[in-house]
């Protein structure tokens, strides 16, 4: 059996493992080569298939790169003003209990304009998943310097790498908003590997599955990359943010109950 | 000899080589190619298709998600 034949033999149907889930929607994402929102995009969509919940999530897009969202999971989706998804997201869980809500903001949207909007939905405990995406950057208006970007990490406003004595230090939000009585999950993940992916998955179910017991809201962190905003390759991106960002911001469950 | 056999086919128009699932292969099966598609990006392909296990590493660490893996059992 020549190779070629061989290959035909084991690309057929029956024999898929691994294939795109059908709550991603056919469109071309805008995002970057390597951008971490489309392995995230597809972790949510792959977890709202598994639990079969198409029919009754409801996602709130920010304001950032991933405010497109809505083109992509065949889901229903709401967008907000900058930072207020929570807000947001509040008002439909409570409206309508039966459905799985979600808010998904980056660092620029979340800990910076929306830093009162999560800690008070956090405070409140709503039953709502947040996904948290923290690449330390603004990744859409160009790369400027985020609430969460890393002492001496150069930027486009800080050109020669973040002073602390002027501009504070990187916010570590998930330590901060663990510390509020409404939050019943809070993990820090990633999504750089196969490994860390399914994690991701398996942090994302355990958010969704929370929001049915009205115990507390469920934040799930996940660090990423921005390799435009950075300047680097899409794998050197990787390399760069585990060297660096995960020191700073450790991965793992900082709260379950 | 491996215990399973796999392939990959790759959405090559929709591929932004990006280069995550060449570094996430265990196998080494996957390299960028030396021709562009039609946005001029070096689409993923299969340099070393004999060696390909199914595992789907690529296809999860994808951030377009334009691999389907199949995988069969070593006749």
């Amino acid at each position: 059996m020549t190779a070629t034949t061989e290959l035909k033999n084991i690309i057929n149907e029956e024999n898929v493992v691994y294939k795109k889930t059908s709550v991603l929607l056919d469109n071309e994402m805008h995002y970057c080569p390597g951008c971490t929102h489309g392995v995230i995009h597809k972790a949510i969509a792959e977890v709202i298939d598994d639990m079969d919940i198409q029919e009754k999530t409801i996602g709130v897009s920010p304001v950032g790169c991933s405010v497109l969202a809505y083109n992509y999971l065949d889901i229903d989706w709401q967008q907000a003003a900058h930072g207020r998804a929570p807000a947001l997201a509040t008002a439909t869980s409570r409206l309508m209990p039966e459905k799985y809500v979600f808010t998904y903001q980056g660092d620029g949207d979340l800990a910076s304009i929306g830093c009162a909007e999560i800690m008070h939905a956090c405070n409140r405990g709503e039953s709502i998943v947040v996904f948290f995406v923290n690449n330390a950057i603004y990744g859409m208006t160009g790369g400027q310097m985020a609430p969460t970007t890393l002492e001496g990490q150069v930027t486009a406003t800080s050109p020669y790498g973040r002073d602390c004595q002027t501009t504070g230090f990187p916010m570590r939000i998930s330590e901060m908003l663990a510390m509020l009585p409404g939050t019943r999950f809070v993990t820090r993940e990633s999504a750089e590997t196969p490994g860390a992916v399914r994690k991701l998955k398996k942090a994302i179910r355990k958010g969704f599955e929370n929001t049915r017991e009205n115990k507390g809201i469920s934040f799930i962190e996940i660090v990423g990359t921005c390799s435009s905003g950075w300047k680097l390759s899409p794998v050197k991106s990787n390399e760069w943010m585990k060297e660096n960002m995960f020191p700073y911001y450790p991965l793992g469950t900082l709260k379950d109950e | 000899m491996a215990k399973f056999i796999g392939a990959i086919v790759v959405d090559t128009e929709k591929c932004k080589g990006c280069g995550l699932c060449v570094v996430a292969c265990p196998t080494k099966v996957i390299e960028l190619a030396r021709d562009v598609n039609g946005k001029g990006y070096h689409y993923a392909h299969m340099a070393n298709a004999a060696a390909c296990i199914g595992c789907s590493s690529c296809g999860l660490v994808c951030p377009d998600t334009v691999i389907t893996v199949y995988r069969t059992k070593a006749s």
